[in-house]
């Protein structure tokens, strides 16, 4: 058993107990462990990494890179502690911006260390040198669009940065012609590589990831989210071939395939293709696609909604972005809990690409502790709204606008929602009779069965728990 | 502007057109109040009441003056008399049944609505006093009958005896009928209910009543939210159900109404004889002529073999203060409409379909009948057949989609057989992980999607292992980008997983907790004390 085989096993053992962490993350009950079992393999592959590189550096280096480490777990193990759960995607946009810069930092290394390295000392390669630099200009691509692009999509999320589209005219031809160009310059690079070249594919890379994310909307944040995810798995996976790194190579394909799933349930949730959405462009012909709605919306007051709920059987909750905007969560928990104690059946049906975040509803409620089994999905949750009593529509618009069903040529046709008109009585809460993300006027609003509740989301809840 | 309320003429007439709360209203809308002294007596509202929500209290004289009139029922010809010229009267007309009434108005130079002709469209629901009426009426079709009824309605298990629950069939499933279904199954009765209009259905079991339909006929898609006389083979069928029906329950409940012609006679006389000594039959449409042989308005008819027939038409005014409020609140809702500028000044506009189809006379020239109205709320024809289906996701076509497949398979042949030894080696491994992930990811729990971004973000740090490796090799500048490729992956790593174990012990159940809760082994301590 050599050192290399040793550290070969190891890492063998690590990627496994991150396969299994996933695993553990399919259920409530065994997510817990799955989370242990990542820290396991992560310990597991650092101590091996770590006794690979005291046999290469010096002492001064190791001790650098120590320092640095424990820099990165200070700041990061406070950002964990900080962060609010409205917060949660801004934080997992910054995260990923890191790995993307790090593929950057690890590609331009493997740059420096054998083609642009002095003669003589240059590392010695067990493949042509045209394809390590090949795989160097994928590595180093695909890690600056990860980083520009998380980049732009945490200052959107944190409102640092407006969060409409990025309308340039011709923008799919750009993004067409920066792909185009990355090819030109990739095989410019193999036949002879440079560091000019090597920083033309970066800057361009950097561009095409903030003009990516730039021209989507915020509404299609959970799906940007979730490809950003991925491509920080794809450019760990692209270091992993650079370095001929198994370990690197394996976590790379599980990241990036869990961050590519969770795109294509939430384009499924759109009825819209991924092509359509990182192309951008929803709701973007304006108002002139709102459907008029002829109407008049019938308004009502917190106490009446009260009334309402007191003498409900069945309430079924559908939240949307709205609820996190307001910071609803904790009042809507407290009116949960005092609901179940009367006796009313609470539940929450959530779409999955309500909030900014996969899941993103699951954790603010979770945060406001209302238990996860009375918290489902849309598909657990529609064919029951028939027989419900009372949903209040807690800052959600398009997720349960029937025009997705009914009108062919809405813009939203189509489109799976939560089916809310069919329950005895609808409760929208809303600041005022403006369109949702997708620009679609709602005919929800003008139903018989709703009742609009104006104002604040948090502040009618309170209303409505003190007229409790 | 002022506003007249009067206080009813009629004999049975227990209702008033304003309440004190909706006096309130109707001054913040800009007008003067003036009520007749003694006109909320009987719907329990004091004249003291109406002052203090700011109402003046007068004669009759002087609400029938008044510039805007707001009564309940039909005006006597003494009383259309006292209006002044240029007035407007609001109040129940039924212009379709009582052309001589429309006439006697004419004859004033006067504006008369009737609230009881708004038409059917979700705008105008809200003034809809047939609607809010219909509604109450309904409720106390089935007080009346329970009150009549010598047993329970819901079944019970008792010492004395099991008690079979009575059953309710109501005829008509409007808004009468849904509110005589909700009350009836919430007394505990068995209730099943009968419409033309298969689209109820729906409806009636959310109120919780059993829809039975007429075997087999032509049935009913409604254009105006009314229902339409029906053929001959429809009625003989409906006839053969309802006698089958009549045998099997203890109380009927009408409410089929045409609008402008005479109620359809769906309870024959030997179908009242076929029911048992006991029933009661409730005709909500006696005024109209009556659903059911032998029912009389305003009376209460017992037949030789011992049922019971209801035909009272006062059924709305039984519950009077209940029938004011409602009726106040659409006559509050017909004056917004009519006073968009919320400064106490009427403005009738012609063009509004709803204020047209309400004008019965416009200063003393006969507007009635108006055009019809196409109720835009109706289930349109279409809605028979099942919904458009929504288009499915984009799919490729499955031959497409085998081509897609053989192509990539024939690109990643193509690239892993040309490549050395060791990228072949790396593509394997790449792929199997790729596929392995997909399973993986497949089964996670929606509810736990952001647990599983924050995991996989805190794994994709793993890049700090390639940061690593690279220390020490080529020169200064590539150990310096190796080291903030180590600080910014660490982040990742720790942040990651300490934000997951953050977020996964926030998620509870409600089922029983694994270790018993502070609270629950608290109380039996102190117990043992």
């Amino acid at each position: 058993m050599s050192a290399a085989t040793a550290a070969a096993a190891a890492y063998l053992v690590a990627s496994l107990l991150f396969v299994r962490s996933l695993a553990g993350l399919s259920r409530h009950e065994t997510a817990g462990a799955g989370n242990r079992y990542g820290i396991a393999g992560m310990a597991l592959a650092l101590l091996t990494t770590g006794a690979l590189a005291v046999r290469e550096a010096s002492p001064t280096v190791l001790l650098l890179a120590a320092a640095a480490m424990a820099v990165g777990a200070v700041v990061g193990l406070q950002r964990a502690q900080r962060v609010e759960m409205t917060g949660m995607p801004e934080l997992i946009a910054l995260l990923h911006s890191f790995v993307g810069l790090a593929a950057v930092l690890v590609g331009w290394n493997g740059y420096l260390s054998v083609e642009g390295a002095a003669p003589g000392r240059a590392e010695a390669l067990d493949l042509p040198v045209g394809i390590h630099s090949a795989e160097v200009a994928i590595g180093v691509f695909i890690g600056a669009v990860t980083f520009t692009g998380s980049v732009v999509a945490f200052l959107k999320l944190s409102a640092r940065m407006r969060s409409n589209p990025l309308m340039l005219p011709g923008r799919n031809l750009l993004n067409l012609a920066a792909l185009v160009a990355f090819a030109v310059l990739t095989a410019v690079f193999v036949v002879s590589p440079s560091l000019p070249v090597l920083g033309a594919v970066t800057a361009l890379a950097l561009l095409l990831g903030w003009h990516l994310v730039a021209s989507i909307g915020g509404g299609d944040m959970p799906v940007v989210v979730s490809m950003l995810n991925s491509y920080s798995g794809w450019a760990a996976a692209a270091s992993g071939f650079l370095l001929d790194n198994d370990l690197l190579i394996i976590t790379g394909a599980l990241v990036g395939s869990s961050g590519a799933y969770l795109s294509y349930i939430m384009c499924r949730a759109m009825n819209r293709s991924f092509l359509s959405v990182i192309a951008g462009g929803f709701g973007n012909e304006g108002s002139t696609a709102a459907a008029a709605v002829e109407g008049q919306h019938t308004e009502t007051g917190a106490e009446d909604v009260a009334a309402m709920l007191r003498e409900a059987e069945s309430v079924v909750i559908t939240p949307g972005y709205g609820m996190a905007v307001a910071h609803a969560q904790g009042p809507v928990a407290e009116l949960t809990r005092k609901l179940a104690d009367a006796g009313v059946r609470v539940r929450f049906g959530i779409h999955p690409v309500a909030g900014r975040l996969p899941g993103h509803m699951n954790v603010l409620l979770a945060e406001a502790k209302v238990p996860y089994d009375i918290v489902l999905e849309m598909d657990e949750v529609n064919d029951d709204l028939a027989a419900t009593d009372v949903v209040l529509v807690i800052g959600a618009n398009d997720t349960v606008n029937p025009a997705a069903t009914e009108d062919p040529g809405s813009p939203i046709a189509g489109m799976p929602v939560l089916r809310v008109w069919e329950a005895r009585t609808v409760v929208v809460f809303k600041r005022s009779m403006s369109t949702g993300y997708a620009g679609v006027q709602n005919p929800l609003f003008f139903r018989e069965n709703t009742r609009m509740l104006f104002g604040d989301a948090r502040e009618r809840v309170e209303d409505i728990l003190k007229a409790l | 502007m002022l506003i007249g309320v009067p206080r009813e003429s009629g004999p049975r007439e227990t209702r008033v057109a304003a309440t004190p709360a909706t006096t309130r209203q109707l001054t913040g809308l800009g007008y003067e109040v003036l009520v007749e002294a003694g006109a909320g007596v009987r719907s329990s509202a004091p004249d003291d009441a109406y002052a203090a929500a700011g109402a003046r209290i007068g004669s009759a004289a002087d609400a029938w003056g008044a510039d805007v009139v707001l009564h309940v029922g039909k005006p006597s010809p003494a009383e259309i008399g006292m209006l002044r010229e240029g007035a407007v009267l609001i109040a129940t007309l039924a212009p379709a049944f009582d052309p001589q009434l429309v006439e006697e108005l004419a004859t004033r130079p006067i504006t008369a609505l009737a609230v009881d002709a708004v038409p059917r469209i979700s705008r105008a629901q809200s003034l809809d006093v047939l609607s809010s009426m219909a509604n109450i009426a309904g409720y106390r079709a089935v007080i009346e009958a329970a009150h009549t009824f010598g047993r329970f309605f819901t079944g019970q298990v008792t010492a004395a005896g099991k008690v079979p629950p009575a059953k309710v069939l109501v005829c008509g499933a409007g808004v009468a009928g849904l509110a005589a279904i909700g009350t009836a199954s919430s007394l505990g009765a068995i209730v099943r209910a009968t419409d033309v209009r298969p689209e109820v259905a729906e409806q009636v079991r959310s109120v919780g009543g059993e829809y039975v339909a007429v075997p087999a006929a032509e049935q009913q898609l409604s254009t105006d939210g009314y229902a339409r006389e029906m053929s001959e083979d429809y009625n003989r069928r409906a006839a053969a159900m309802y006698a089958e029906q009549a045998r099997d329950v203890d109380i009927i409940v009408t409410t089929a109404l045409i609008p402008g012609r005479p109620a359809p006679r769906l309870i024959t006389a030997e179908m009242v004889a076929g029911m048992r000594p006991g029933s009661v039959v409730v005709d909500m449409a006696a005024a109209q002529g009556g659903n059911v042989a032998g029912s009389v308005p305003d009376e209460l008819v017992v037949t030789p073999n011992g049922v019971t027939i209801i035909g009272y038409t006062d059924l709305p005014g039984r519950l009077p203060a209940q029938a004011s409020q409602l009726y106040g609140t659409n006559l509050v809702n017909l004056l917004k409409l009519l006073t968009p500028g919320k400064d106490g000044r009427l403005v009738l506009d012609l063009d509004d379909v709803v204020q047209r189809a309400m004008t019965v006379v416009r200063d003393g020239r006969v507007l009635w009948p108006p055009p019809p109205v196409q109720v835009s709320a109706a289930p349109a024809p279409a809605a028979a057949v099942p919904a458009p289906a929504p288009p499915p996701p984009p799919e490729p076509a499955p031959a497409r989609r085998q081509a897609f497949a053989v192509l990539g398979a024939a690109a990643l042949f193509t690239l892993t057989a040309l490549s050395p030894a060791q990228l072949a080696g790396n593509l394997t491994v790449f792929a199997l992980a790729v596929v392995v992930g997909f399973y993986v990811i497949g089964h996670v729990h929606h509810a736990l999607h952001t647990p599983l971004m924050s995991v996989t973000n805190a794994i994709s740090g793993i890049i700090v292992v390639g940061a690593l490796l690279q220390l020490g090799h080529g020169s200064a500048a590539a150990t310096a980008l190796a080291l903030v490729a180590v600080l910014l992956a660490s982040i990742n790593v720790f942040g990651g997983f300490a934000v997951t174990r953050r977020m996964l012990a926030m998620f509870t159940t409600t089922g029983p907790p694994a270790t018993p809760r502070p609270p629950a082994t608290a109380r039996p301590e102190r117990n043992a004390r």
